[in-house]
């Protein structure tokens, strides 16, 4: 297969400076929202409860606080990166360019990825000013959030694809992600929920996604790490495949 | 004669739920020519180069663009097409220079600041080049688009109504940049409906409408073909009818007798002579005339004529 190297590297710098470009809403939005969150829940409530699973509170949120901000803000970016080409017109650059879907994939996921471990690597040292945490396996959950945003990347941008109004494109991220990262473990571990919650829970994907990024904190989790691992790559094949289609079928994008 | 730079045959797109977009089209495009699609709004220009550019997927038909099958090798083919569109659609926010960079990198090309830098001074861009795209005027925007088209030196161009919303000044700029393009050997078409431009620039012209093309032809062959002069005359005296030597003329009596009007020739120069052969024979006739009156039909008024007789034949 053809790939054009120079192509994806054109996208992922655009995808980047886009990001720099709008740094407040990109990365100071976020940390100050995370800083509400540990200021509330970590210090002043996290204070007063007791440790969950030999974990601080204050430390046990953080992972389920990342994957929060880490869902929202990939799947807003993406779905926003491809959708207002779309909308303003521009995108006949990138439908006329000798690109396929692979370089427009490895630009716009590389760019979510990448923004993905920054707005981590920012909100960890946040996190670092309210409460006291050590990484049991930093690679690995380097490795996980990288994952994680390259999948919620592809997500985003079949939303982004999907979505014909502002409207829509702000749905799924607030009706659907944020609800489920909330009851997906990010505040309380699933095993401490009476029956029949707990098994409810697992209904619930997000939080695998939390369970996994807790389990290369603290090195325990809610699920074993490798299905968390593997739903995660799943998802990810899941997205590749869909938009693959899309880029085949032209759906949305081309008359 | 060379081999076409784009070749189209049988090309039809209908759109969902909407008309008959294209219709059959066969087209050829020769290297290094300056090719303009003339047709009425809807008429079909703007989905036929999208169809050849990948902003629209055919509904039959084939498109070669330098002797590959556009369904199959697209990615070669493409990488030496360019597209201005008609819209003014750019990221507002950029700096010009940024977005010319990024055209170029897109279309595989390596990092090229010195071609970018030529680029950017040919449009009179080049001290604009660190400004957001939308503090620029709507001239200037067109240009960047311009400019980004040019990014990866293609060798066919696509202009959409380069000059749509443009002021008569920046236009025939524009057609300067233009024909400093064929110039260094870019092939070039143009859709407009000025006609106007078509007849400044173009080696030929094409005439759509309803997705059909009615006519392809060399203009000055179109002109001469399709071309009249028209004369008036206005004569000293009234005529109660015509001589005999001047009734053989496509002539009409007018307005009481005391207009003539020629109407014939092929609008490049025959018209004329035979007008001058008309008030010699006047002169010889005795038939005294005050002042007279001649033009040759421009490619506005064959094309208007074209669609006419189309319309009436539907």
């Amino acid at each position: 297969m053809y790939f054009n190297a120079r192509s994806a590297y054109a996208i992922y710098r655009r995808e980047m400076a886009r990001a720099f470009r709008t740094a407040f809403q990109s990365i100071l939005a976020p940390v100050l929202t995370t800083s509400l969150y540990f200021v509330v829940f970590g210090s002043v409530i996290g204070a007063r409860m007791e440790p969950v699973a030999g974990v601080p509170y204050g430390a046990f949120i953080i992972p389920g606080l990342l994957m929060l901000t880490l869902l929202g803000e990939t799947t807003s970016n993406a779905s926003f990166g491809i959708y207002m080409p779309r909308f303003t017109g521009t995108i006949y650059e990138l439908l006329s360019a000798p690109v396929g879907v692979a370089e427009t994939l490895v630009g716009f996921v590389g760019a979510a990825a990448t923004k993905g471990l920054i707005l981590a690597a920012i909100i960890l040292a946040t996190a670092r000013l309210f409460v006291d945490y050590e990484i049991a396996y930093p690679l690995f959950a380097a490795f996980y959030v990288m994952l994680v945003a390259a999948s919620f990347a592809l997500f985003g941008f079949i939303l982004g694809i999907w979505a014909d109004s502002f409207e829509k494109l702000g749905v799924i991220p607030m009706l659907i992600l944020t609800p489920l990262t909330f009851l997906g473990g990010t505040f309380y571990s699933i095993r401490d929920l009476p029956g029949p919650w707990d098994a409810i829970a697992l209904a619930n994907p997000i939080a695998f996604l939390v369970s996994g990024l807790r389990w290369t904190f603290y090195g325990t989790s809610d699920v074993p790490i490798a299905l968390s691992l593997g739903l995660t790559l799943g998802f990810l094949v899941v997205c590749v495949s869909v938009i693959a289609v899309i880029f085949r079928t032209g759906w949305r994008l081309r008359e | 004669m060379h081999e076409p730079i784009l070749s189209i045959r049988g090309l039809t797109k209908t759109y969902k739920n909407g008309p008959r977009a294209l219709d059959n089209v066969d087209l050829d495009i020769r290297p290094g020519e300056i090719f303009a699609l003339l047709g009425p709004n809807g008429a079909g220009k703007t989905t036929l180069i999208g169809a050849v550019c990948g902003l629209v997927r055919p509904t039959g038909g084939t498109i070669t663009a330098f002797g590959q099958d556009l369904a199959k090798d697209w990615r070669k083919a493409r990488a030496r097409i360019g597209l201005v569109p008609q819209e003014l659609s750019t990221d507002m926010f950029e700096t010009v220079w940024r977005a010319i960079a990024y055209s170029q990198g897109l279309f595989g090309k390596p990092y090229d600041p010195a071609r970018l830098e030529e680029i950017l001074r040919s449009l009179s861009l080049w001290d604009k080049k660190d400004a957001q795209i939308r503090a620029l005027s709507g001239g200037m925007k067109r240009r960047v688009l311009i400019a980004k088209a040019l990014a990866h030196d293609p060798e066919l161009l696509f202009l959409d109504e380069p000059t749509a919303g443009v002021d008569v000044e920046l236009r025939k700029d524009m057609w300067q940049q233009i024909a400093a393009l064929k110039e260094r050997g870019v092939t070039i078409i143009l859709t407009t409906h000025y006609i106007e431009e078509a007849e400044e620039m173009a080696d030929r012209v094409g005439i759509i409408q309803g997705g059909r093309i009615l006519m392809v032809d060399e203009k000055r062959a179109m002109m001469e073909r399709l071309g009249t002069t028209e004369a008036v005359i206005d004569l000293a005296a009234p005529l109660a009818a015509l001589p005999a030597e001047i009734a053989a003329f496509p002539v009409e009596l007018g307005a009481g007798g005391t207009v003539l009007t020629y109407r014939g020739g092929n609008g490049q120069g025959g018209g004329r002579a035979q007008v001058a052969a008309l008030t010699q024979a006047l002169t010889r006739a005795g038939i005294g005339y005050t002042s007279l009156d001649i033009h040759d039909s421009s490619l506005e008024d064959i094309f208007v004529g074209l669609l006419g007789q189309k319309a009436e034949a539907a």
